[in-house]
């Protein structure tokens, strides 16, 4: 069974990716949406947390989320996937539940 | 897939609104069938049609009502949270002797048993909050 995650929060404001990352299982999709794009970038000290947790999660973006606040996909880390709202409905299609880190 | 959706956050405290109103169109483009929209908490305000935003912002009350109307969608507040934030129906209007209402177009006011019918019904319950 796989579970889709979503995190609205940016990794500097709370911790919300961090218990994600940690509790979410083996399998699963992470799915970064509102502030929570700023988890995605590379370069930053939340980077090597989600590039630790890929081998067991796949991450993904919402693209308008990203436009909205100016982040160029340029600046993503290595294998986070962005996907527009057609996306998210997919995701949530192919993954058996949906978790809301609010 | 009978997707459901639960907004928490009003439309001017919080973008989660505007994000389950865009994943609410998406899955109805989608093909899926949305079973129903329950508001809670700070969402209830969502469901009011005086609000009246300057013309060049979106009117997020409307846009669910149009969705409502084209899609026959099941919008409903949590009762408790629409009378704390005084959002209030015809019936509830009568029942708390207030002098009017003002429920939003193909919004209903209702229990939280919708919440968990909802939950039970649909194969998908996908939140939206802060």
């Amino acid at each position: 069974m796989s579970i889709l995650h979503t995190v609205n929060k940016s990794p500097f404001d709370r911790n919300s990716l961090e218990s994600c990352v940690r509790l979410a299982a083996k399998g699963g999709a992470v799915l970064m949406i509102e502030d929570g794009v700023y988890g995605a970038m590379k370069g930053t000290t939340a980077s090597d947390m989600v590039t630790n947790a890929m081998k067991d999660l796949t991450f993904y973006v919402l693209g308008p989320d990203l436009k909205a606040r100016g982040v160029d996909e340029g600046k993503l880390i290595d294998g986070v996937k962005v996907v527009d709202y057609n996306g998210f409905v997919t995701l949530t299609v192919e993954n058996d539940k949906v978790q809301s880190w609010l | 897939m009978k997707l459901s959706i639960q907004v928490n956050e009003g439309p001017y405290n919080h973008e989660a609104s505007v994000s389950a109103l865009n994943y609410t169109k998406a899955a109805l483009e989608a093909g899926h069938e949305i079973f129903r929209v329950f508001f809670y908490h700070d969402g209830v305000n969502n469901g009011t049609r005086y609000t009246t935003p300057p013309q060049d912002d979106i009117n997020i009350a409307n846009t669910w009502s149009e969705l409502a109307e084209k899609h026959g969608l099941d919008l409903v507040v949590c009762v408790a949270a629409a009378q704390r934030r005084g959002i209030v129906d015809e019936g509830e209007q009568q029942r708390n002797g207030k002098d009017g209402n003002n429920i939003a177009a193909g919004f209903r006011i209702s229990g939280l048993g919708q919440l968990i019918e909802a939950g039970i019904q649909s194969d998908r319950l996908v939140v939206f909050g802060d």
